[in-house]
């Protein structure tokens, strides 16, 4: 008990990151303003929306899901965000599609494939002021509750935690990697946009995996 | 906000269905209004594709036309297309000979680009790439904007690859161009996108801001508003001082205005702009007054400096015909 989801189960999952982007829109536009154009929250809630509107009455699993997901961000949405969040949720997709039951295990393994493949499309590191300094400790913290064989509902706290956390770590951070890297010092003090969505995507998605454990 | 426009979503595609409605010399594909491509395209010429955010005309597509460049993949305000769109363009005006693509040097432009050539390398169509890079204070030469400076990067390649000039030679016009063009950008009031609705910054009534980027990217400092003669000399201090130009030698300007500052403060500038080269003893041979890369309606203007050659020149004077932009040829005859 409580080490395992069903991928067929995972459109929950799914519906609960798109309402997360949806009901943040205007927070998400908000953090961004302040380095940024202002349009994250914008851009984002338009491509989880084209999801919810052809997908929404529709029956999916949780990788196929994010392989639609991933499509819908990566051809149609543009901007940076689009082949961002489109490179990671059809990486995810990839690993994870051959599974009908998804582990800890599984689930490390489908988020540190994800920031592998992120990070060939972008040069960002920990400590870049990224979303990947918001994906890189999540997937850290999977391996890490996996090695020390606690359950996946713990594990999915924990990794909320350390998206939290690794989000937080955004504002004490001089951008190095996209538009807000030409501010230098002056991008210190706030949050990075794309750390921030990262983080609601990843909570949403642990609070879907929590109610799918079994 | 006062903006003419219905629902702030329907911005950018209510915009170009009237642009594809008053311009018969272009079209779009793949059934999608922001996949922007020249109407008749020349067989075996090398194309030249571009693409960028809505919110800068006559940049980006304002270019897509004959002498310039063949396609445009139209993104929202402010945001980069996407792979697919600029694939279908690509695919659309493609003509056997090879695929440049040109466009300013922004995160999600460089990654959707990159993508896109990665889908012409499974379909064989040949790419080169390169990006607009020009305004000196957005930082270190690798990683500055592109703003209005890319115009003679589209003039160089256009030119070459309407002479039958192959892929590489294309390529090595755009390249020749962008080395030798420097910009320098000031603003006096932001500009708002559609969707967000206000303003991301504000400047005080007599306040500007040097350096800052078309999309409102913060400059260098922000003060009291300077005089034309002033701004030419600080623009034109920081430009040469990253690109040196000798005594004697000759260069083009372009005065560019963002959106909502008046022509007749365009020449203003022109007029200081030029009286401080030809005190260093710099010979401006070719200028260009007005609108080339906005940013909506915002106030302010930028200073482009290319360091001419003959080579360039002859760039530099190929006729064009564009929706956007017509140029004749120096002995007065029509463009193509």
């Amino acid at each position: 008990m409580g080490q395992i989801f069903r991928n067929k189960d995972g459109k929950s999952i799914l519906m609960k990151m798109v309402k997360a982007i949806q009901d943040n829109k205007a927070y998400l536009g908000e953090v961004d303003g302040l380095i940024g154009d202002g349009d994250h929250g914008m851009n984002m809630n338009k491509g989880f929306t084209v999801f919810e509107e052809r997908f929404g009455s529709e029956e999916f699993g949780f990788t196929e899901g994010l392989e639609e997901l991933g499509m819908i961000l990566m051809n149609e949405i543009g901007g940076s965000m689009g082949p961002i969040y489109g490179t990671i949720f059809t990486a995810m997709a990839e690993k994870g599609e051959g599974l009908e039951e998804i582990s800890l295990t599984g689930f490390a393994d489908i988020l540190e494939y994800a920031l592998a493949k992120l990070q060939t499309i972008i040069e960002a590191q920990v400590g870049d002021k990224t979303l990947v300094d918001t994906l890189s400790p999540a997937a850290d913290s999977l391996r890490q509750s996996q090695k020390v064989g606690w359950d996946l509902m713990t594990a999915m706290n924990a990794m909320a935690e350390a998206a939290a956390k690794g989000r937080d770590s955004t504002k004490d951070m001089v951008a190095k990697f996209g538009r807000s890297s030409r501010l230098g010092e002056r991008s210190r003090g706030v949050l990075d946009a794309g750390a921030t969505s990262c983080c609601l995507i990843l909570t949403a998605m642990a609070e879907g995996i929590k109610e799918m454990v079994c | 906000m006062k903006k003419i426009m219905n629902a702030p979503e329907a911005y950018t595609d209510d915009m170009l269905k009237g642009i594809y409605m008053t311009h018969e010399e272009v079209k779009y594909v793949n059934d999608d209004l922001r996949c922007y491509c020249i109407a008749n395209k020349k067989p075996d010429k090398v194309a030249i594709i571009t693409g960028g955010g809505t919110g800068h005309l006559p940049l980006f597509l304002g270019y897509v036309g004959h002498g310039l460049i063949d396609g445009c993949a139209v993104g929202g305000v402010f945001q980069s297309p996407s792979a697919e769109q600029i694939f279908e363009v690509t695919k659309e005006v493609e003509a056997g000979a090879g695929v440049l693509y040109l466009y300013g040097n922004y995160t999600g432009d460089i990654m959707n680009f990159d993508m896109a050539a990665e889908l012409c390398e499974m379909e064989d169509i040949k790419t080169a790439s390169i990006v607009g890079a020009d305004d000196v204070n957005s930082g270190a030469p690798k990683v500055r904007r592109g703003v209005a400076g890319i115009f003679y990067m589209f003039k160089a390649a256009g030119a070459k690859a309407d002479m039958g000039g192959n892929l590489e030679e294309v390529l090595a016009a755009a390249q020749k161009a962008k080395e030798r063009t420097r910009t320098v950008g000031f603003a006096m009031s932001p500009c708002i996108i559609p969707e967000v609705g206000k303003p991301n910054f504000t400047l005080e009534e007599n306040e500007m801001a040097m350096g800052m980027g078309i999309h409102g990217e913060p400059g260098i400092w922000n003060g009291p508003i300077k005089t034309s003669g002033e701004l030419a000399e600080e623009s034109l201090h920081t430009i040469l001082e990253d690109m040196p130009i000798a005594k004697g030698e000759e260069a083009a300007i372009l005065i560019n205005g963002l959106g909502a500052t008046s022509v007749e403060e365009l020449y203003i500038l022109c007029k200081d702009v030029v009286e401080y080269l030809e005190g260093q003893g710099i010979k401006v041979v070719r200028s260009n007054v007005g609108e080339y890369a906005t940013s909506m309606e915002m106030m302010g203007a930028s200073v482009s400096v290319c360091r001419l050659d003959e080579e360039l020149k002859e760039y530099l004077d190929h006729p064009v015909s564009t929706p956007f932009y017509i140029q004749k040829a120096r002995d007065g005859y029509d463009a193509v």
